[in-house]
């Protein structure tokens, strides 16, 4: 049975790979991208259907071909979880032709995700997630983390805390590998900085009630209190801390805010507050212009992965065309050869780990007082060069 | 700040007060549980998805046709015990006298429905619902900031779970429920019309869950899966209590609150586990429950 | 045992499935075929509802996953020992629960599933929210390179038909017909002078053995194990599964796996993707109302009642 099943197999790859060397290069007669994203969960604002809008318009704006041959958009919810997400990407690459994998949202799925891309030597578009293993722990060469990363966040939310004198800190932290992960960085960046950290506790994912965790930062005697979660569970804690009164006994530095977020938020809750972005709508010309054009589409201003995924789409057909195929190993190369450039990406490199190193933005959160529309959330305090976010390549992800 | 034996007493008390207000939602939740089970020994897995429902038609009264906290405090459990009554009319009393596992089964398929639907209709990311003016502010204990709303929420459910259980276990109507239960073609003789009796306190029971809805709804965020977790939790309360004790119910609840607030104080972590330890220790020790009768 | 006509169809089906669909796919489907396989055990035979057995599944697939992705232990040795270890954990949790009945059961086996769900979750072995990532597939006897999705299916076969024999085996010897009189009428049981909590229980090990031996042939599937398999919810999924398909029929459970998890995979594809819980539910809804005795159940009335 088996020896029958290698000769039928031998026997129908024979006849593709002659019928696809008479065509162009691009296998199958077309560039496919994978759109995995979470649909209708906690961080469906974040990255779930407006990713895939944001890669329809990439395609869009690219022309809608690449090298003469047709441009297919085909998505997934994942669910946040990273069964599912990899039970899909493991099907569309086998079974589907899918050539690239973007969107990835929660980092589980994109921990799971790209093990399957990088042993099915497919590019990941990583749009939305947070944690830096994908160019450190887990890196790959086929792996290009695109918008932000914990380190960024760290790095450019809690350093300018600390450096402004407020030294004791105590963290929320979403119990999973994010949260642990942001934690983390954010208190080797604290104690660098001459701070402390005076105690942590961790909040499972989802949590209904947070009241007890407040009770215990305000207990802490710390100067700051960091959330280290984001989506629904920090708009949760947010509002807990406002009604027990914490906001008013010490600040509270959100360390990963998307735009949708802080629109759910009262300003009265939420204004002032310092946090960092890979992106804002309003920064520039080309930026308004763009963001006009997705909200028209989406019904809601761009958060930092719609805009990412965006970036990323196109960089990678821009590779492609240049590559003149879509063999993976021949578009990264262009993809890590050529610089980045458009209304996201800001004196950019796509490094050779895979990290995508960019300007990234200090922001406060406005107050009611200052918003002149219900679309004007952020005010842009400093922008953050990208070799200040970013952490170093490690050498042994040093893929040339 | 007061310590004792290492542990900071006024960080104590907050979390123990903290898992008192919790406990008032897990007393309202399991009260309506232990009536439904004690009455007609249905197992109505769908409570949480109701306690859900309530919470979302509070947000939804508000915010398309203006009905205010108070008005949906007494609209929304009516509007879901009638979708309660309906419920056990049409879907539990056809299986009435099949094994109860199927009942188990169906509320379960109807719990899975409820959240199917609103999770497609409102994306499961949570909608914002106003503390009510008049509990803005708190007030300031010597151990904590006690936000009003949340004192409210004690008094709120202390109130109607007392009154439940006076109403059942000290009334004449009461008494007729528990003896239309104990012996329903007696009580059928005696002219009492014991199936109406049953659809009404099924309703009566589904109510409860939606009143905690409403009570939910400013403090928790308004999701679609906001009752799926909270729902095992509140079962195991009952089973704690004693299945179908009503004052067994309403203790455990509130003792589950606290339990929970002192391990969200020295192991934070296990904090969504320790009501299945307690359970499994109870029923180890003591099979039919802390206040259960030994069938 | 008498092999049937329908086996011989059926088998030959199975052979030449991976020509015509997914592979990945058909693996899933064996995978949870056997597993609600052995969860019929309990409940159709039996009569006993476990609403914690995805707990077995998932121990199995989680010591699957660590020893051979940490030990280096063959496909096969890791198989093996995520097997013991479900059988194991089913052992202690048997034990607890069957002195209970009915819905007692059903909680009792609930609490118990929620305190191993707790272990999964914080154990630093287990990798949290991400779960066992990247677990290689590895080489069957050394030689039979599993990464290759048709040397997986066979596999994967050859599994799952062992485990529906064993299931078979025992549903039709002497001890599966004194666990058929013990759900007919336990007392009688009892004064025939059966322990009835013995036979329970070796009932219980067995269909949490066979979970796990399902939950670890699926995270070398997956190359992944999380939390999916041990939450609350997959434990519901099992239920639908053995209701759709049949409860107490042989056949029951695999058809209600095949049916439920390739409306899964219909409804995740496409626009449809958010009523995969709306779907499930009425389908809950509609069994217990109208279809008790499920798909093939069903079917077996209406053979006999024209066939005989």
């Amino acid at each position: 049975m088996k020896l029958m099943t290698k000769t039928l197999l031998s026997a129908a790859m024979a006849v593709a790979l002659t019928s696809t060397a008479a065509h162009a290069s691009l296998s199958d007669d077309k560039v496919k991208i994978g759109v995995l994203a979470d649909m209708g969960g906690v961080y469906a604002d974040i990255c779930g259907k407006g990713c895939v809008t944001a890669v329809e318009m990439a395609v869009e704006d690219f022309g809608g071909t690449v090298l003469g041959k047709p441009i297919e958009i085909v998505s997934a919810d994942d669910q946040n979880k990273p069964d599912v997400g990899s039970a899909i990407v493991r099907k569309w690459i086998e079974n589907e032709q899918v050539d690239v994998i973007t969107g990835l949202v929660a980092s589980s799925v994109t921990g799971a995700v790209t093990q399957v891309t990088t042993d099915a030597k497919k590019i990941a578009l990583i749009a939305a997630s947070a944690s830096n293993a994908f160019t450190t722990k887990q890196c790959s060469p086929y792996n290009a983390h695109w918008t932000y990363n914990v380190v960024a966040l760290a790095n450019g939310t809690v350093k300018p805390i600390v450096q402004s004198g407020k030294k004791k800190w105590f963290f929320i932290t979403a119990d999973y590998a994010f949260g642990h992960a942001l934690e983390g960085i954010a208190t080797k960046v604290i104690e660098s900085e001459g701070g402390e950290v005076v105690g942590a506790v961790r909040a499972p994912l989802g949590t209904t009630d947070f009241s007890s965790y407040i009770l215990q930062a305000q207990a802490s005697g710390a100067e700051v209190v960091g959330l280290a979660n984001a989506g629904a569970d920090f708009v949760n804690s947010l509002k807990t801390a406002a009604e027990f009164g914490l906001t008013e006994m010490m600040d509270v530095a959100g360390l990963l805010v998307f735009t949708p977020n802080a629109q759910a938020l009262d300003p009265a809750i939420a204004g002032g507050m310092l946090t960092t972005t890979g992106f804002y709508w309003d920064r520039d010309e080309e930026s308004r212009e763009w963001s006009a054009r997705f909200k028209a589409r989406h019904g809601a201003i761009p958060a930092m992965p719609h805009a990412g995924a965006y970036s990323a789409t196109m960089h990678y057909l821009n590779a492609v065309k240049a590559a003149g195929t879509d063999e993976s190993d021949a578009v990264m190369k262009i993809m890590k050869s050529t610089k980045p450039d458009d209304f996201f990406a800001k004196n950019a490199t796509l490094r050779a780990d895979g990290r995508m190193v960019h300007d990234m933005y200090l922001v406060k959160i406005t107050k009611a007082s200052e918003r002149k529309s219900a679309d004007d959330i952020f005010a842009i305090q400093s922008v953050i060069p990208g070799d200040q976010a970013f952490a170093p390549m490690l050498p042994e992800c040093d893929f040339k | 700040m007061a310590e004792f034996l290492g542990i900071n007493l006024f960080g104590l008390f907050g979390q123990l007060l903290v898992g008192l207000i919790n406990g008032s939602f897990y007393a309202l939740l399991s009260l309506g549980l232990a009536i439904i089970f004690g009455l007609l020994k249905i197992i109505n897995f769908a409570q949480g998805a109701i306690y859900m429902l309530g919470a979302f038609l509070a947000y939804l009264a508000l915010q398309y046709l203006g009905i205010s906290y108070w008005a949906a405090l007494i609209v929304v459990p009516l509007v879901v015990g009638l979708l309660g009554i309906l419920m056990e009319r049409f879907l539990i009393r056809p299986i009435a006298n099949e094994d109860h596992l199927y009942s188990l089964l169906l509320t379960f398929g109807v719990a899975l429905v409820l959240q199917g639907l609103f999770t497609h209709l409102f994306g499961s990311s949570g909608m914002s619902y106003p503390i009510p003016e008049a509990f803005s502010g708190g007030i300031k204990l010597p151990f904590m900031y006690l936000p009003n709303y949340r004192a409210w929420i004690v008094v709120a459910s202390l109130v109607v779970c007392v009154g439940t259980w006076w109403m059942i276990e000290k009334t004449k109507l009461g008494a007729y429920l528990r003896a239309g239960t104990e012996n329903p073609a007696l009580m059928q003789a005696f002219g009492i019309n014991v199936p109406l009796m049953v659809t009404l306190t099924f309703g009566f029971g589904v109510a409860l869950a939606g009143f905690a809805g409403v009570m939910a709804a400013p403090v928790y965020s308004v999701s679609p899966d906001m009752g799926s977790n909270l729902l095992i939790v509140v079962f195991a309360i009952v089973v704690i209590g004693g299945m179908g004790s009503i004052g067994g119910a309403i203790i455990t609840g509130l003792g589950m609150g606290i339990v929970e607030g002192l391990t969200k104080y020295f192991y934070p972590e296990a904090s969504n586990t320790v009501i299945f330890l307690v359970m499994v220790i109870v029923l180890l020790i003591k099979p039919a429950g802390l206040f259960g009768k030994e069938a | 045992m008498k092999i049937s006509k329908l086996s011989i169809v059926l088998l030959g089906v199975a052979l030449v499935a991976p020509f015509v669909m997914y592979p990945v796919l058909l693996m899933k489907i064996l995978c949870f075929a056997l597993f609600a396989s052995a969860f019929n055990l309990l409940l159709g035979f039996v009569g006993l509802l476990s609403f914690g057995h995805a707990i077995f599944l998932g121990t199995g697939g989680y010591v699957t996953g660590y020893l051979v992705m940490n030990s280096g232990l063959s496909p096969l040795l890791g198989i093996l020992a995520g097997t013991a270890a479900a059988a194991a954990l089913g052992a202690v949790y048997g034990k607890l629960s069957v002195k209970r009945e009915g819905i007692y059961f059903a909680m009792v086996t609930l609490a118990l599933a929620q305190l191993m769900f707790f272990v999964f979750l914080q154990a630093p072995f287990t990798g949290g929210e991400n779960g066992l990532q990247g677990i290689p597939r590895g080489f069957l006897f050394g030689f039979i390179d599993l990464s290759d999705n048709l040397n997986m299916y066979y596999f994967v076969l050859a599994i799952f038909l062992f485990g529906f024999w064993v299931i078979n085996r025992t549903i039709h010897s002497p001890f599966g017909q004194v666990l058929k009189a013990i759900r007919e009428n336990e007392p009688r049981a009892t004064s025939l002078g059966y322990n009835v909590n013995d036979y329970k229980w070796a009932a219980f090990v067995i269909s949490a053995a066979l979970s796990g031996l399902a939950g670890s042939t699926k995270t070398l599937v997956f190359q992944l194990a999380s939390l999916t398999d041990v939450h609350w919810h997959m434990s519901g999924e099992v239920v639908l599964m053995t209701l759709v398909g049949g409860m107490g029929t042989i056949f029951g459970p695999l058809v209600g796996a095949a049916a439920i998890v390739g409306l899964q995979n219909f409804l995740s594809g496409g626009e449809l993707g958010n009523y995969v819980h709306i779907i499930m539910g009425l389908i809950f809804i509609v069994c217990v109302l109208a279809f008790r005795s499920g798909i093939v159940g069903e079917i077996q009335k209406i053979v006999k009642r024209n066939f005989s």
